[in-house]
């Protein structure tokens, strides 16, 4: 493999996702800024401009027309992924974390963090059809939980919602009630990260309590763990091979005192079935804050602490190997 | 008729080159072209060039393409140049690292001690692989030492072992493995010359088929050394792909271990597929 290298961002990495298709790639990093890479060769298409603040996480419309980003400076913006022009904003008093549009992209999650006296949130908005009718309306407030939420998922055909949240809970909430109908201690320590399978069976979950889990969506079962010497950041799955990447290091704040060696800012891959980790993939010097194998699983990405991304497309002899190891 | 250059120049100059010609690609992907030029002698020079032809395809969403060829750039991606790209690719290769085979070769060093530190740890998945490992490696051993265990019942006949031999206690009779003279090593070698040497060899030849194609010398070597010493082993290879071709040649030393390995080998089941071993056909003579 030779990896594109994206230097796009001057600051930490904070997501990585890929379009339904698989041809775009979207970064967004503690530097205000997101990002858009053509996913074939990195260049980079496009950037969003105007953001005041951390960019925490980003979500794409199923058509990749409409972009949601969720940031520190207080607000949640819809973009055009076309000419980068922003469509709406969203204002709050807190900084917002994760947002996730809905299955059929007719609502859209929001959280925002416990700031001064408020506690920490989900919001549920109505998105329109067209973004011109776009109202801040909210319509449903769900709080409750202590600590961040870090990533949402909508599940059960958008009856119900995930949440990760900062506490190392996994919550499902009911999004016509508001009321939580489950939540489990899954880690220890903040859950960074949870990306979904494909078929939404089962999600994956990234901590800094140096595990990684795979659950099930339905009784919150957990599946199979992975373990690692060093905080984990982000974890996601192959859509095509029974294979876990994981990407994590020696925490931003000790980086100095450690030796690049004895980081582990390695790119890891697990077996998700034997748990056991089969291959590494070298090339950043800080810990890796957000990982994602595109859609048809022939290549993955990394984004890390450094501000470099890098974007990998698997030699041949990997998808040899694929189901043998 | 006033003519410029020498009759001796124009007679090259129409001296016409055979056209070049591109065959294939033939079943195995292989072009061959080959060509036909001059050097600076003037000698007629044929150059054949064989390339092998690797399709790839690659599947492209509609609404991707659309979307590549339609959006124009914007943002801080409008005004960037091509000089100041903040997109590069890394010079040198980065390899996916595999790390499970490093473990297992440190395994197979430590077999005992892994297997004890399996035991001392708590971890039940590490305990059961490493027993499953360690009994199944076991099973290997007693299987090739049950073969090799009829080394030492049959006494090879004195006959063939000659006047050297049979003064001495037979070699590699006793302990499996153990010290054999030099002057004993090649029985059937010491009085011949090169030539009835070359023979011999090729008497002695086992040809090994329906072998894996990952299968190398070295796992033949394992496999055939426990029957006696072997002179060569060779692996036939596709000269242009380099890919096995799923059958080897097992020179052993002496005939009788050559007929052991047979009757034990031939029909062995080895890495998922059943080997058929015979004796290999003599070469026909060359002229």
């Amino acid at each position: 493999m030779r990896p594109y290298v994206l230097q796009g961002h001057t600051r930490p990495l904070n997501q990585v996702v890929f379009n339904a298709e698989g041809d775009l790639l979207v970064t967004c990093g503690k530097d205000s800024k997101i990002n858009l890479w053509w996913a074939d060769n990195g260049v980079r298409a496009g950037s969003f401009d105007g953001h005041n603040g951390v960019v925490w996480t980003v979500d794409m419309t199923y058509d990749s027309k409409v972009l949601l980003s969720a940031a520190g400076d207080s607000s949640a913006r819809l973009w055009s992924m076309e000419d980068g022009s922003e469509l709406f904003r969203f204002r709050f008093n807190e900084p917002a974390r994760a947002c996730r549009f809905s299955v059929g992209e007719k609502l859209a999650a929001v959280s925002t963090d416990p700031f001064m006296n408020s506690v920490s949130a989900i919001r549920l908005f109505n998105i329109a059809a067209d973004p011109a009718d776009q109202s801040a309306e909210e319509i449903l407030n769900l709080t409750g939980p202590r600590g961040r939420i870090t990533r949402l998922h909508w599940t059960d055909q958008n009856r119900t919602l995930l949440s990760s949240s900062e506490d190392g809970m996994v919550r499902r909430w009911d999004v016509e009630t508001g009321k939580c109908l489950a939540e489990k201690q899954l880690h220890e320590k903040q859950v960074m990260d949870m990306q979904m399978s494909t078929d939404g069976t089962h999600f994956i979950t990234a901590s800094t309590d140096r595990t990684s889990k795979l659950v099930d969506t339905q009784t919150f079962e957990v599946l199979k763990e992975y373990k690692s010497a060093a905080p984990i950041n982000s974890a996601a799955m192959s859509p095509i091979f029974d294979h876990v990447l994981i990407g994590g290091g020696q925490d931003a704040a000790a980086v100095t005192t450690t030796a690049a060696k004895a980081g582990y800012f390695e790119a890891r891959f697990f077996h998700k079935v034997f748990q056991e980790e089969f291959a590494q993939a070298r090339g950043h010097f800080s810990p890796i804050n957000s990982v994602a194998f595109s859609p048809d699983g022939t290549s993955f990405v990394t984004g890390a602490e450094e501000g470099n991304v890098r974007l990998h497309h698997f030699d041949a002899d990997y998808f040899q190997i694929g189901d043998r190891i | 008729m006033v003519s410029t250059s020498k009759w001796g120049d124009l007679l090259e100059e129409e001296e016409e080159l055979p056209p070049s010609t591109t065959t294939g690609p033939d079943a195995k992907g292989i072009v061959t072209k080959v060509e036909y030029y001059r050097n600076e002698k003037g000698e007629v020079m044929k150059k054949t060039t064989k390339t092998r032809v690797v399709k790839i395809e690659k599947k492209v969403y509609k609404v991707a393409q659309e979307r590549r060829a339609g959006w124009r750039k914007f943002g801080e991606a409008a005004t960037e140049r091509a000089a100041d790209s903040v997109t590069s690719q890394t010079p040198d290769e980065v390899q996916l690292e595999r790390i499970q085979r490093q473990k297992q070769t440190q395994e197979e060093k430590s077999k005992a001690a892994d297997f004890q530190t399996a035991m001392a740890g708590s971890d039940k998945s590490a305990i059961v692989g490493s027993l499953r490992d360690m009994l199944y490696k076991k099973r290997m051993e007693r299987q090739l030492l049950a073969a090799k265990g009829l080394i030492a019942a049959p006494e090879r006949p004195p006959d063939e072992d000659g006047p050297s031999g049979s003064g001495l206690p037979p070699a590699g009779s006793g302990k499996p493995g153990g010290w054999v003279p030099p002057s004993l090593r090649n029985r059937l070698g010491g009085e011949g010359g090169g030539e009835v040497m070359q023979k011999r060899r090729d008497e002695n030849s086992v040809r090994v088929s329906n072998l894996s194609e990952d299968v190398t010398e070295e796992d033949l070597a394992e496999l055939f050394g426990p029957f006696g010493p072997i002179q060569r082993i060779f692996v036939a290879k596709d000269r242009e792909t380099g890919e096995s071709r799923g059958f080897a040649f097992i020179n052993f030393i002496h005939r009788e271990d050559a007929l052991r390995a047979i009757s034990k080998l031939d029909g062995y089941g080895y890495d998922n597929l059943i080997l058929s071993v015979s004796m290999a056909a003599p070469r026909p003579e060359r002229n």
